[in-house]
């Protein structure tokens, strides 16, 4: 919804004055792209810097994945610039990866597609994201969460500087969504690099980021996610019913499960 | 054995040896109606060839991959559905390469030739196109099967990782329009993308890994070539459509075997 941009100037805190190493790997401003006549976004600013982990949380046709793609340089914006630091690498998990019926693929085959890294730095990754037993199953055969995890070791194996996360725990269950998320922070802990990543729920990954940009074609609020759960644009955008289920939520974050254990998957491949 | 059969037995497998690789990709990409509008081009090609007196396979893969070029620009404007535009350029460079034939009056051409094969006609020289030709192909294919894999498994990921998507997405099309040129004496415009699409359809079943399944796609076409010829030897049949029919029978004969799984 272009227009009504008085609540892009209610940011409580600068999201990009976080805890957080010198320049930023990737930043982009007054970035405008249109489609088809319509406009997608507006005028956002956003920058990720090293150890950071900023989430976009908005509505369906907020221009998330669109900013996410601009960011990557996979579209150019009709206007505003993204500047990305020179010689970083970027671990990319796209919002929907389905690899053809007809192509046989297993786990393994998959990950080397990224690079031919020697056994033993792929054997970490494998055994942090615990799907070593899955290397040799076909692409095909995986569940939402392994399929997730796998998407995920994929961008880790390229040891990336700057990780992009488009819904990384969609097609999951909501105990391996919280799972999913503390691995997140775990590896940006481990890793240092910066972290964007989309999500759809500001609570369920309240716990991992630093920095949340709530996004509905331009930037109705942005901060730290504490501040932007209570931000008006916030509760006006996804209503309070979302802010009554945070209780439901929280709860889930206060437990600790085992990556490796057991995640009980949905029955049905949800790639949607 | 005669000479002749000898040279279409090593023709045919130089063609099944080359389609099958690309053809497996022809498959994961879903671009059979792909191949089929630059082989249909393939004529115009031809005609094109005629008329300008130049080499008809340096005419052929000129017009084949002016054709992808032309059908990539058409699909960035969105006004229309990839398989209307392809039915469009198809149907229109056939006809175009018909009527440009129809007009050299002095050329004669052999049209059934050109449409369902030759290969009982095929000389040393024709022999020579699709091996090197053939020969080049797979090594092209061979420098940047990592890359064509990444790109056929998800284009915007391959990207984001480093490969080159734009040039290894037009080096393809390259690759296609030199398979139609090189073997289109043997099995004709109309019949090539049936050696590219049904072996890499039958192996399938057999493969568990990208490369296993375009070995065994080549395989089940030099056998379909083999087959297909012993028919054309023995009952007298065309032998172009005899090695379509043989590989078709190998695609059905593959479906009754009992799933592993």
């Amino acid at each position: 919804m272009p227009g009504s941009n008085s609540c892009a100037t209610w940011q409580m805190r600068s999201w990009n004055v976080s805890v957080t190493d010198s320049a930023p790997l990737v930043k982009a401003t007054g970035i405008d792209v249109s489609l088809g006549g319509r406009t997608i976004l507006d005028r956002v600013d956003l920058s990720v810097s090293r150890g950071q982990v900023v989430t976009l949380i908005g509505p369906n046709g907020a221009g998330k994945t669109t900013l996410v793609r601009v960011m990557l340089g996979l579209l150019k914006p009709d206007a505003g610039r993204v500047e990305r630091m020179r010689g970083i690498t970027i671990g990319y998990m796209p919002q929907k990866l389905q690899v053809p019926e007809n192509l046989p693929l297993t786990v393994q085959r998959f990950l080397r597609l990224a690079c031919d890294r020697e056994a033993a730095a792929c054997e970490q990754v494998i055994e942090e994201l615990g799907i070593a037993h899955l290397l040799r199953q076909p692409m095909q055969n995986l569940s939402g969460g392994e399929h997730q995890r796998v998407l995920l070791a994929r961008a880790l194996l390229r040891e990336p500087d700057l990780l992009v996360l488009d819904e990384p725990v969609q097609g999951v269950d909501v105990t391996g969504q919280s799972e999913l998320y503390a691995l997140i922070g775990r590896i940006r802990d481990k890793y240092h690099c910066g972290v964007l990543m989309i999500s759809h729920d500001l609570h369920l990954v309240m716990a991992t980021t630093d920095d949340v940009l709530c996004l509905n074609g331009h930037v109705c609020c942005s901060g730290h996610p504490e501040s932007v759960s209570r931000h008006p644009a916030y509760l006006e955008l996804f209503g309070s019913k979302v802010a009554d289920n945070l209780a439901v939520y929280t709860h889930h974050h206060d437990h600790d499960h085992d990556i490796h254990g057991n995640i009980i998957e949905k029955p049905e491949h949800d790639h949607g | 054995m005669d000479d002749f059969l000898l040279r279409a037995l090593a023709a045919g497998i130089g063609v099944a040896l080359v389609a099958a690789p690309l053809g497996v990709f022809v498959v994961w990409r879903r671009m059979a109606y792909f191949g089929d509008t630059l082989a249909h081009s393939a004529l115009l090609g031809v005609a094109l060839g005629f008329l300008l007196g130049i080499s008809l396979n340096v005419a052929v893969v000129s017009i084949s991959l002016l054709i992808a070029l032309m059908l990539l620009a058409l699909q960035n404007r969105k006004q229309l559905a990839t398989d209307t535009l392809l039915g469009i350029l198809a149907h229109s460079a056939l006809s175009v390469g018909l009527v440009v034939m129809a007009f050299q009056q002095d050329v004669r051409v052999d049209l059934m030739g050109y449409l369902f094969g030759d290969i009982l006609a095929v000389t040393i020289p024709d022999l020579l196109w699709v091996w090197g030709g053939g020969v080049l192909v797979l090594m092209l294919l061979a420098i940047i099967w990592q890359q064509l894999l990444a790109i056929t498994v998800h284009e915007e990921l391959a990207q984001v990782e480093g490969v080159p998507v734009l040039r290894t997405r037009l080096l393809f099309m390259l690759m296609i329009a030199m398979v139609i040129a090189v073997s289109m004496k043997i099995v004709g415009v109309l019949l090539i993308t049936s050696m590219m699409i049904i072996p890499a359809a039958a192996a399938r079943r057999f493969s568990s890994t990208p490369e296993q399944m375009a070995v065994v796609a080549a395989v089940i076409g030099m056998v379909a070539v083999g087959l297909g010829l012993a028919g054309s030897w023995f009952q007298d049949t065309p032998a172009g459509p005899s090695i379509v029919v043989s590989a078709a029978l190998l695609f059905l004969a593959v479906q009754l075997v009992p799933s592993r799984r």
